[in-house]
């Protein structure tokens, strides 16, 4: 690939000292209280807590009680730009983003035209360089128009900076299609990352069948309308030695499909939400709209078996799949509203407090899988490291708040988890080098 | 009773009350002039976003019967065709002040949804494949008629259970009164999690003889995007009720309209085991309690909650002649 994959607006290098903050950078192998001082958006210093001394015109940041992570970083968002920038927009998308921690994301190219020409690639790119507030990766479609039947001019788009390849939104049905796609990945490269989901078996669901649907009497999407896919396009990765990306996986099957491929040695990957993480079918029992999404939410088994697929590793990364729609397009019957939730500035606290302060999932896990969409991406991963770029999130864990309370960064407000309270609270990201975000309340100390 | 949005919103007592009532209104049907005062001056809005006949008209000559002004709204011809939304239509028709809004919409939900929106009483006249909470209570209601107690009733509910919001309804009600219910078709139109809703789940008319009730249910043709049973033909073969599978002592159902030859064979329409236009008498009956208890009985609009939802609030106390004291049972 010849263009750098990231895009962002140009901001100003960060000079801060974060005093005493607990560093937890799970990759680096550090679980422990430090000073940490980035000079020129380079962290420049990492020394024993209150060991380090700022210099004339850094900012100083009291970290007591605070841990600080490498940025997240998002493989799977959708930022609307082009065509539906009522719902959100390459600034509110990357505001949302780093008042989540996240210090990169990659966008869908379900967009409106859809992202399958270099040209509309480069516009978009160019507009991400005047807007976006952290790194942005863009990928393109697999197939014209998501329609499943041509392929993009695949090697033309990664030239043009692709970051990789989806139709997310709609699956691949067709296996030739998807075949000739992985065959031609071997020339362009560019993981290829597959929603899931056989159309002749998920056709006008709106939840996932089962108990509720039956008492709802809305349609149901079964589980196997993904598993079937997930295990069908696993077969073709090893059969061609492709590179896959499975995104938002969502019942038992599809996980065990994943974890039976990588057993083979299948270069193949997965992403789980948080919403799928944390939520059943039962949240849709009152018909609120927020919780309507694609894949839907499944039953406790499926969300038990993606809790253990994050802690073993079958599943590499937590993604949000961040949907935001127009509080109107959401104020419609259950079955007629559309599907997707937003989940960039709740994903932390929502996984934190649904899983780590219950003891279900260890923190270092956690933080690992809300990184490791980057080496899926192929983009590097965020380190807290001497020499590295600053990519940081500042956390404190123990703060409560209430979703949506303040409102969203984000232009929508679909948020399944609106209104849930949680702990752990992002008070600054740190994206490339440059501070994008500081919680509102969040008291900055010059030195 | 501020709204009917499910069945489940009626616990047994409820159901009694309510069956009571359409009881005492019974004898109004029979009168020369079929009306009384209880609702004059309330207005009833009919908002159909599906076509219907028996349902709509059933609540119109009820509302009118109770003297309400009635308004009919149907989706098609309006401004829902012009791409108008739910809530925008909602909120334009509520600006007239009804007191009451009978809504029927392809959607689940969509009755619960619409109180967000507008302070009159909601009553679910059928929301998707979700409840159709009026049907089911005049079904109990002309069960109740007939045989006095529904306690340890065999009912069987054949056909497109998958499709129905009555038999979400039905299933549901007729076991908050103490009947049995099993549910019965192909496995095509019999969702196998429908025992969710606490009945037995058949497959087969073989053991149809130990129904007392059997309540058969439209072939909904208008749902179906898709063949769920290979032919009507075959289906009738295994699941119609005719004279032959329909035994002496067992009663029959329908919520209409009916598919003769398919669901029903047409002698048993008419038959003399047939209570299907009982059950549209007892229709109106019972869609007159619902109103009266929305709208009359202590229930009924108040002032709204935010200046959103239009000013002050309306003198939501009830008329003072119950027909209770206009016609003594």
């Amino acid at each position: 690939m010849s263009l750098e994959p990231l895009v962002r607006a140009p901001a100003a290098d960060a000079d801060v000292l974060l005093r005493r903050v607990h560093v937890l950078d799970p990759r680096a192998g550090i679980d422990a209280p430090h000073d940490v001082l980035v000079r020129g958006g380079v962290v420049a210093e990492i020394g024993t807590p209150g060991g380090l001394e700022a210099a004339e015109g850094v900012e100083v940041v009291d970290g007591e009680g605070l841990h600080l992570f490498p940025g997240f970083v998002d493989p799977h968002v959708h930022l609307r730009t082009p065509g539906q920038e009522y719902k959100e927009d390459l600034e509110t998308g990357t505001r949302s983003a780093a008042a989540g921690g996240y210090c990169a994301v990659v966008a869908m190219p379900n967009t409106s035209p859809v992202v399958d020409s270099s040209s509309l690639l480069g516009s978009l790119r160019d507009l991400a360089s005047r807007l976006a507030r952290i790194p942005v990766g863009f990928t393109a479609a697999i197939t014209l128009g998501l329609e499943g039947k041509h392929l993009t001019e695949m090697n033309e788009l990664r030239q043009a900076g692709a970051v990789g390849f989806t139709d997310d939104g709609r699956p691949v049905t067709d296996a030739g299609v998807l075949r000739k796609a992985i065959q031609y990945q071997r020339l362009c490269g560019g993981v290829i990352a597959l929603h899931e989901e056989d159309p002749s078996l998920s056709a006008g669901g709106s939840m996932r069948e089962g108990t509720v649907s039956a008492r709802l009497g809305i349609a149901g999407v079964p589980w196997l309308s993904e598993s079937t896919m997930v295990a069908r396009d696993a077969a073709l990765a090893g059969y061609e030695d492709g590179r896959l990306h499975f995104q938002h996986l969502s019942c038992v099957a599809s996980v065990d499909a994943l974890r039976a491929a990588k057993a083979q040695g299948f270069k193949v990957s997965g992403e789980a939400s948080p919403h799928h993480l944390c939520l059943t079918h039962e949240a849709v029992r009152d018909l609120n709209t927020s919780m309507k999404m694609n894949p839907p939410l499944g039953f406790e088994e499926d969300r038990k078996a993606l809790i253990e697929g994050v802690r073993d590793g079958t599943i590499e990364t937590i993604a949000t799949d961040h949907a935001p729609h127009a509080r109107d397009e959401k104020e419609m019957p259950f079955e007629q509203a559309p599907m997707g939730t937003t989940g960039l500035e709740s994903a932390f606290a929502a996984v934190y407090s649904e899983l780590v302060k219950p003891g279900i999932l260890p923190l270092a896990t956690v933080v690992d899988r809300l990184i490791g969409g980057a080496a899926l991406m192929e983009l590097p991963t965020p380190t807290v490291a001497v020499g590295a770029r600053a990519n940081l999130c500042l956390v404190d864990l123990e703060r409560e708040w209430t979703v949506g309370a303040d409102g969203y960064e984000s232009k929508s407000g679909n948020c399944c988890f609106d209104g849930r309270s949680f702990h752990g609270r992002v008070l600054m990201t740190v994206a490339d080098g440059a501070v994008a975000y500081r919680e509102r309340s969040f008291a900055v100390h010059a030195a | 009773m501020r709204h009917l949005l499910s069945i489940e919103d009626l616990d047994r007592t409820g159901i009694e009350r309510l069956c009571d009532r359409a009881a005492s209104f019974a004898e109004v049907a029979d009168r020369p002039i079929k009306k009384v005062p209880a609702l004059r001056g309330r207005t009833v809005l009919n908002l159909f976003y599906e076509s219907s006949t028996r349902t709509r008209s059933s609540f119109e000559l009820a509302a009118k019967r109770l003297s309400a002004d009635v308004v009919n709204f149907a989706a098609s011809g309006s401004s829902v065709e012009k791409g108008e939304s739910l809530r925008d239509t909602v909120q334009t028709l509520a600006a007239h002040r009804p007191h009451a809004i009978v809504v029927r919409t392809p959607w689940a939900g969509a009755s619960k949804l619409i109180t967000q929106w507008t302070d009159a009483a909601i009553v679910n006249a059928g929301d998707g494949q979700h409840e159709h909470p009026t049907q089911a209570l005049l079904d109990i209601y002309t069960l109740r008629s007939r045989l006095g107690s529904l306690d340890g009733l065999n009912v069987w509910v054949v056909g497109d259970v998958r499709h129905s919001r009555v038999a979400r309804s039905l299933v549901l009600g007729l076991q908050t009164m103490g009947a049995k219910v099993t549910v019965c078709g192909p496995p095509t139109l019999v969702p196998s999690d429908i025992a969710v809703l606490g009945c037995e789940v058949r497959y087969t008319l073989d053991d149809l003889p130990e129904a007392d009730v059997v309540y058969a249910l439209r072939m909904q043709n208008e749902r179906m995007k898709e063949a769920y049973v290979p032919s009507l033909r075959e289906y009738a073969a295994a699941y119609q009720i005719s004279a032959r599978r329909l035994g002496a002592r067992q009663l029959l159902m329908h919520p209409g309209p009916v598919n003769r030859g398919v669901e029903l064979a047409g002698d048993v329409v008419d038959g003399p085991q047939s209570l299907i236009l009982d059950q549209v008498r007892a229709g109106v009956l019972v869609r007159m309690a619902v109103l009266y208890e929305v709208l009359a009985s202590g229930g009924g609009p108040t002032s709204p909650p935010d200046g959103r939802r239009g000013r002050g609030g309306r003198t939501g106390g009830p008329d003072s002649n119950t027909p209770q004291e206009l016609h003594p049972a």
